[in-house]
């Protein structure tokens, strides 16, 4: 069971390890040369996105096929002439994310909420397990008969008789007040 | 600049409460430093000047805006009518889209903003061809 649920954890860390790899550009969708680490190459302009930066170094998409490029060459007449969906293609070409995909929700919450209850349960298992094969036998002043003679010796030399324990016992017709 | 939300005009919508610190006047006050302050209206004009350079590049352009968002406030709408066209300037209709976006953004929660810069920008955005988010669909997921 244990080892089942660190499994699932482990899955959804090692795919939000991709997303976030992707997202910051270490592969990006058409980049001119192939990276031979996964590390990005920091001396060249890089791509991001991000909500208080929103023109990044580079565009999202450097190199271009020929329909890229006759739109890109109508793009520098008047943008009235363009279509929605050329316009549209246009954003594509120079950003990955809009705005509002940039400010999705993510499900990373549940990973946390349920990574920390993970840890909360193996840890209470391990706190079972230890109270059970770990600590000594249970001193005898915890026995009932015990506590119940400790009770009767503290009453009987009127301990705290003002405001605390002694106070509050009956000691004319036996019982608590 | 220290405003906290653009003048509205009066031409129907709400006007919001302008915030203004304490040493709005050009000689400083006591509470502050003695450097001298930039009113806003130098401010505005500062950025108009600085996206209106005619062979204005895109390096200039992406600085500009990117420190421009940075700041605390919403750009006015000839700042960003300067920067619109400055785009245009560029061939960069997917910048032109993007600061859009980010203006959007940057009201945060006071939804009268965004529409309201729209307004004001409907007669470059129309002259340029320049769709909103919006219209393109590009403002839900």
């Amino acid at each position: 069971m244990l080892h089942l649920t660190t499994g699932r954890v482990g899955c959804l860390l090692s795919k939000q390890a991709v997303v976030a790899l992707t997202g910051s550009g270490a592969r990006m969708s058409s980049h001119g040369h192939h990276e031979v680490s996964d590390s990005v190459d920091m001396s060249q302009p890089m791509y991001w996105d991000r909500l208080d930066t929103p023109l990044p170094d580079r565009p999202w998409k450097d190199v271009l096929d020929s329909t890229d490029k006759s739109l890109k060459q109508k793009e520098k007449g008047p943008w009235t002439a363009l279509s929605k969906e050329e316009k549209i293609a246009l954003y594509r070409l120079k950003f990955n994310h809009t705005y509002p995909e940039m400010k999705r929700p993510s499900h990373e919450w549940k990973t946390v909420i349920g990574g920390m209850f993970i840890f909360f349960g193996i840890t209470g298992l391990v706190v079972f397990w230890q109270g059970h094969y770990v600590y000594p036998p249970q001193p005898p002043t915890f026995d009932e008969e015990w506590q119940a003679k400790q009770l009767q010796r503290m009453l009987d030399m009127r301990t705290n008789p003002i405001e605390g324990l002694s106070s509050q016992w009956d000691y004319k017709n036996k019982q608590w007040k | 600049m220290f405003r906290a939300v653009v003048r509205l005009s009066t031409s129907g919508v709400r006007s919001l409460a302008r915030i203004r610190p304490c040493y709005s006047a050009p000689l400083a006050s006591r509470c502050c430093s003695h450097a001298k302050v930039e009113t806003d209206e130098e401010f505005d004009a500062r950025w108009v000047t600085y996206f209106s350079k005619p062979d204005i590049d895109a390096w200039e352009l992406k600085e500009g805006m990117n420190t421009l968002i940075g700041y605390d406030l919403v750009p006015e709408p000839k700042i960003l009518d300067s920067a619109l066209r400055a785009c245009r300037r560029l061939n960069d209709l997917a910048s032109a889209i993007r600061i859009l976006e980010a203006v959007k953004d940057k009201s945060g929660p006071h939804k009268d903003i965004y529409p309201y810069l729209i307004q004001e920008l409907q007669p470059t955005l129309i002259e340029l061809g320049i769709s909103t988010p919006e219209d393109l669909g590009m403002d839900k997921l």
